[in-house]
C-alpha cells in the first residue's frame, strides 16, 4: 500500500491555527501582555493566581489555554518551516524537526502542565 | 573572482550566479510578502509565551508571580506591542490570501468576490476581538 501523506495534518493544523490566531491573537496578546501587566483597561489583578487557578482548573478554560498554545504552535511552525528556503535555510529534515518539534514540545509541555494542575 | 583554469586549460570567468541575499528587499511586493511571512514568528513568539506561563502556573503561586511580573518588564510591554502588530498584520494577511485558499462559494450562481470575503473575515475578527475584550472586562466586575 502506498505510504500516506502526512501533509494533511500539517495543512489542518496550519489553517485552523491561522484561523484562531487571526480572531483572537490581537486580543490575546493585548489582555495578557499590555492591558494586565499596565493595569490599563483592565485591573492589574486580572490574571492573578486565584483566577487563573479557576480558569485553568475550568474544564473550558483548560481546553481553551490548551487549543490556543497548540493551534498556534503548530500554525507558526509550518509557516517559518515553509518560509525558510525563502531566507536561504535549506529545508530539509533538520528544519523540519526543529520546526515542527518546538510545536510538538509546547503541545506536550502545554498538556502536561494543564494536568499538573489538575481539575 | 578571479578566471579559473578548466581542464582544457581555457580560462573562463566562473559561471555567474545570482546574489539571493537580501532578494526580498528590490520589490516591495517581495518586501509585502516578508513581513507577512514574519507575522509566523510573532505568533510562534506568543505561544511560547503562553507556554511558559501555564508551565508556571502549575509550579504554584510563587512560579505564577514571577511570570507575571515578567510581563510588566519593558523588554516584555516592548515585545508585546510588536506582537500586537504582528497579530494585526496577520489578521490582515490572513483574510488576504483566504479568498484564494478557499473553495469558492457561490451563492445564486455566482462567485463570492474577494472583496466580500476579505471584509466578512475582518468583520468577525474585529466582533470576536470586542467580544473577548467585553468578556474579560465583564469578568472583573
Amino acid at each position: 500500500m502506498k505510504k500516506r501523506s502526512n501533509a494533511p495534518f500539517f495543512w489542518l493544523m496550519f489553517g485552523a491555527g491561522g484561523m484562531l490566531s487571526a480572531l483572537l491573537g490581537t486580543a490575546l496578546v493585548f489582555i495578557t501582555g499590555l492591558a494586565t501587566p499596565l493595569g490599563m483597561v483592565l485591573k492589574p489583578d486580572f490574571m492573578a493566581y486565584g483566577r487563573m487557578m479557576a480558569f485553568a482548573h475550568n474544564f473550558i478554560g483548560k481546553g481553551f489555554v490548551f487549543v490556543v498554545i497548540a493551534l498556534f504552535a503548530w500554525h507558526a511552525a509550518h509557516r517559518i518551516f515553509h518560509s525558510l528556503h525563502d531566507v536561504g535555510i535549506h529545508n530539509g529534515t533538520v528544519a523540519k524537526l526543529l520546526c515542527y518539534g518546538s510545536a510538538l514540545v509546547m503541545t506536550v509541555v502545554a498538556a502536561y502542565s494543564l494536568l499538573r494542575i489538575g481539575f | 573572482m578571479k578566471p579559473q583554469s578548466n581542464e582544457s586549460g581555457v580560462r573562463r570567468n566562473p559561471p555567474y550566479v545570482r546574489p539571493m541575499a537580501g532578494w526580498w528587499t528590490r520589490n516591495p511586493f517581495f518586501v509585502r510578502y516578508m513581513v507577512r511571512e514574519v507575522t509566523a514568528v510573532a505568533v510562534w513568539i506568543y505561544a511560547l509565551v503562553l507556554t511558559f506561563g501555564v508551565v508556571r502556573l502549575s509550579q504554584g503561586e510563587a512560579a505564577w508571580n514571577g511570570w507575571l511580573d515578567a510581563m510588566k518588564s519593558p523588554a516584555s510591554i516592548v515585545l508585546h506591542l510588536v506582537l500586537l502588530l504582528g497579530m494585526v498584520l496577520h489578521v490582515h494577511s490572513w483574510f488576504e490570501i483566504m479568498p484564494k485558499t478557499m473553495a469558492p462559494i457561490i451563492v445564486g450562481g455566482e462567485r463570492v468576490s474577494a472583496e466580500r470575503i476579505q471584509r466578512t473575515g475582518w468583520t468577525v475578527a474585529v466582533v470576536v476581538t470586542v467580544l473577548a475584550l467585553a468578556l474579560a472586562v465583564w469578568s472583573q466586575s
